[in-house]
């Protein structure tokens, strides 16, 4: 789940942005010294010729909501906002730009959670918004073509007709684009068994920093050479903005039904996922909440989950009559082999949203019982769960920070929810404290430090602990592959070599420690 | 294992400084496929066995010089497989089943290998060992460079290791065969992929379209009505869909036992409601119409042609000579396939005869 409901996200950051800004560092180069006033005004003078005169915002006013993105802790106006109508003007956009030396920044709905795309002050931010044409939907080859501001959502909506849908639905789907889809690689709640989005997309059109086209995959599979297409699907933004996109289609299956079982606590839930996964059966969505966000939600929506759980799990199953009515039967005898404290399983429509409505309220029911909180996304592998939530527990007594969780458990992306209060000092660095340590855990597992919501700004540190510095300059060489003047989303994504140097002495990688010999404390 | 890494890790670095080509080979299972090899040979073989499956993860990591046989008994054991079908070539290896990309029937439903990639472990062309991804299947920290180490021959790097998500083995699968003309079966072949139905696979071959459901015993059986035809026995149907993932078979091998001299193997993938091709020599149709294989005379650049008319690419197929064999790419790919090459082999240690659609 990337976002749930929009005003708790805010609310977090918000008020860290009250307290931070203008103090907070923005934790990449704020640009700004590089751009003669007289260059300013000289690109500023090109776009306004190249774009149509809604297109392009330079006044304060106009620039104030586009400084943020969903992390809104950090801050920053750009140089001029561009809202392209076409992918032709946001070609005339990059070009200008790249003949001026100037970065762009790609965005799309600004629902990152990240910092993906934090302007800077020297920066041009590209929207793609306008660009929301579906061009095309193809129902007998399944597929659809679409501009890069197409919301995710809009896409079921135009497929259903048909009956096919688009099947990655990230929280935030009512809002957050394709294209912005596309740079950060998707997920949602039916990933598990229907795919990230590279497993959704056939073909993208893009324009590389210097607007030269570029066209990758297709409607034929496997693409000639190397899968291009596969590097640029989560890429961020660093290396091509997205104009075009062509998704797969599914059909929509006919039912679905979902058990909710409560465990006695996460250990007992853990090896009941471990069994149903173990079975052969792949769930449509398979979700887990610890006692802290149970009792939160319950408390909240009224969904009917048992206060005396230790931990809730939510198993769906999606298809055929049979083939759902089959997967459900075994699902819930999995789960009483597990122990399960009690079962319910849906009979209805209404029942089955009811059951969903705890699950995706999790966020702001925990934003009710907390003046703030700081949402983390690591990923481990599914074993190691009880493991790494003993290691979080841990880590809240020594930080003094209590922690609610809620688990995309088939996949093993976790979202700690650290509770800090913003307005008691030095709560806001603890939960930054916390939250680094969380995703250290998670990489000592063998995980990673993001499941879905991508680096941006708010993981360049933790960037450093998963890689080792060989791999931190592929990553960079390979951007200058495509990018040599590094002009596109720069700073984002991958830290300098000398930020993670001065990391250094905490650098941990593939679960070795750096100098082992040296003490920790 | 740790010194086989390093044995490899010392050739690629010598190769390095004395500015050699190596041409890394697992089991040799695809020497007839590419462009012809140059350089010295240099054997994954070494780097063989399963470093971790644990079935509820549903993920195996395994080194590269790993049988695909010995693989796939493991996995079979715990009632698992790698999602894309692989051909089962013999020798071939997990390094080469991932370098080459080639998946079966179950591709179009499942996806291909670089969608069951998770992450690999690999030597550049300066002897340094990266890491990229993990073992885990979300995973959105920094570029996928393990992703398009799928298909690349080993042009960006020697694989070491590499994490794969696996699939349950299905209840049950039940083949059903309808006989109908190639126009036709695309038609509805597309059509039934429409349908929320649990299907693996759809093929055309001589006269017939080949449709396989695999799922749930009850999803299976519910679904059989709204596909038709007659079920096909099941040791037939193995064979034939095991056939379909390195060939289909056509009614050119017959020509073939009898004499006949065979003309050029062009394999194409097309969108996959691209009309038959048989007036080009197509024999066979898989992939729910994405892959059509044909014999064909006409010149290599007629084939290529139609294929990037048709919004496609051809490769040319085991004994075919046409050079290149891959569909060369535009110029501003090229370009950017020079610039990755030049990231990860830099003194140009990996052999670039067989991978040959950059020029």
């Amino acid at each position: 789940m990337r976002r749930p409901h929009k005003p708790p996200a805010l609310r977090h950051n918000a008020v860290m942005a009250s307290r931070a800004s203008p103090q907070r560092a923005v934790p990449v180069p704020r640009g700004g010294a590089s751009l003669s006033a007289a260059a300013r005004r000289e690109l500023l003078a090109a776009l306004a010729a190249a774009l149509p005169a809604d297109a392009l915002l330079t006044s304060p006013e106009q620039l104030g909501p586009y400084e943020c993105d969903g992390l809104s802790m950090y801050r920053q106006p750009p140089l001029a906002v561009a809202l392209p109508h076409t992918a032709e003007q946001a070609q005339s956009v990059l070009r200008l730009c790249h003949a001026g030396r100037v970065p762009v920044i790609p965005r799309g709905a600004g629902t990152g959670l990240a910092g993906g795309v934090l302007p800077r002050a020297d920066a041009v931010l590209l929207s793609l918004a306008r660009l929301r044409r579906i061009l095309r939907v193809d129902p007998l080859a399944r597929l659809a073509v679409v501009e890069p501001g197409v919301c995710n959502a809009a896409i079921s909506e135009a497929a259903a007709v048909h009956g096919l849908y688009y099947a990655p639905d990230p929280s935030s789907q009512i809002a957050c684009t394709i294209g912005g889809n596309v740079a950060e690689n998707s997920g949602g709640v039916h990933c598990l068994k229907y795919g990230l989005t590279l497993h959704n997309v056939l073909g993208l059109r893009g324009l590389l920093a210097d607007g030269t086209p570029i066209c990758l995959g297709g409607e034929a599979p496997d693409d000639t050479g190397l899968d291009l297409l596969a590097l640029l699907v989560g890429s961020e933004g660093l290396l091509a903005v997205v104009s075009e996109v062509t998704v797969r289609l599914l059909p929509r299956p006919r039912v679905a039904q979902v058990v909710m079982a409560a465990f006695a606590d996460v250990e007992a839930a853990g090896d009941a996922v471990a069994g149903i996964l173990g079975e052969g059966i792949i769930p449509a969505g398979l979700e887990m909440m610890d006692a802290l966000a149970t009792r939160a939600v319950e408390d909240f929506v009224h969904a009917g989950y048992p206060l005396d759980a230790g931990a809730i799990l939510l198993a769906e199953s999606d298809g055929t009559a049979e083939e759902v009515a089959d997967e459900i039967a075994r699902i819930e005898a999995v789960c009483r082999r597990h122990g399960a404290l009690s079962l319910a399983t849906s009979r209805s429509e209404a029942d089955r949203l009811r059951l969903w409505a705890g699950r995706k309220a999790a966020f702001p029911a925990v934003g009710r019982i907390t003046p703030d909180y700081y949402c983390m996304d690591g990923t481990i592998p599914k074993k190691r769960l009880s493991a790494v939530l003993r290691r979080i527990a841990e880590l809240s007594a020594e930080h003094g920070l209590a922690c609610a969780n809620v688990f995309h458990a088939g996949d093993g992306n976790l979202h700690p929810l650290i509770f800090y209060d913003a307005n008691r000092p030095g709560d806001v660095e603890r939960a930054e404290a916390f939250g680094l340590d969380i995703l250290r855990a998670c990489v000592e597992a063998g995980g990673t430090i993001t499941g879905e919501h991508g680096v941006g700004v708010e993981k360049l540190d933790a960037m450093c602990v998963q890689f080792a510095p060989p791999e931190l300059a592929a990553f960079h060489a390979v951007k200058l592959a495509f990018d040599p003047a590094g002009l596109l989303n720069p700073g984002k994504a991958v830290p300098t070599l000398h930020r993670c140097a001065e990391l250094g002495g905490m650098h941990v990688h593939g679960g070795r420690l750096l100098r082992p010999e040296l003490p920790r404390f | 294992m740790e010194s086989a890494s390093a044995r490899l890790r010392d050739a690629v670095r010598a190769a390095a400084a004395d500015r050699r080509v190596l041409h890394i080979r697992g089991g040799g299972s695809k020497d007839g496929l590419g462009g012809p090899p140059r350089g010295e040979p240099l054997s994954t073989l070494e780097l063989r066995g399963i470093v971790d499956h644990d079935p509820a993860e549903l993920v195996v990591t395994a080194h590269a010089g790993t049988p695909l046989a010995e693989l796939q008994a493991e996995l079979a054991a715990h009632r698992q497989m790698l999602p894309f079908e692989p051909p089962a070539w013999n020798g071939a290896t997990l390094g080469g089943v991932l370098a080459s990309a080639l998946a079966g029937p179950r591709r179009a439903f499942a996806g291909g290998a670089r969608d069951t990639l998770l992450g690999v472990r690999l030597l550049d062309g300066q002897g340094q060992t990266l890491r990229f991804g993990g073992q885990v299947m979300k995973n959105v920290a920094g570029f996928d460079l393990f992703r398009p180490q799928a298909g690349a021959w080993g042009r960006l790097g020697v694989l070491l290791e590499a994490s794969l998500r696996l699939l349950p083995l299905p209840q049950q699968e039940q083949t059903l065969v309808l006989p109908m003309t190639a126009d036709v079966a695309i038609g509805e072949m597309n059509r039934i992929a429409g349908r929320p139905l649990p299907l693996s696979a759809a093929a055309w071959v001589d006269g017939t379209l080949y449709v396989r459901l695999s799922g749930s015993a009850a999803g299976v059986r519910a679904a059989l009505p709204g596909v038709g035809g007659l079920p096909l026995a099941e040791d037939l149907a193995a064979r034939f869909w095991a056939a379909c993932a390195g060939m289909p078979p056509g009614p050119a091998e017959g020509a073939a036992a009898g004499g006949t001299r065979l003309l050029p193997l062009w394999r194409l993938a097309v969108p996959p409601t691209t009309r038959s091709l048989a007036a080009e020599g197509e024999f066979a149709i898989d992939w729910c119409g994405g892959l059509r294989w044909l014999r064909s005379e006409a010149p290599a650049q007629a084939v290529r042609s139609l294929a990037a008319s048709l919004g496609g690419h051809a490769t040319a197929w085991l004994g075919n000579p046409a050079r290149p064999v891959m569909q060369p790419l535009d110029a501003v790919r090229q370009n950017l396939h020079r610039r990755l090459f030049d990231v990860f082999d830099p003194h140009g240690v990996f052999d670039s005869g067989r991978f040959d659609a950059a020029g």
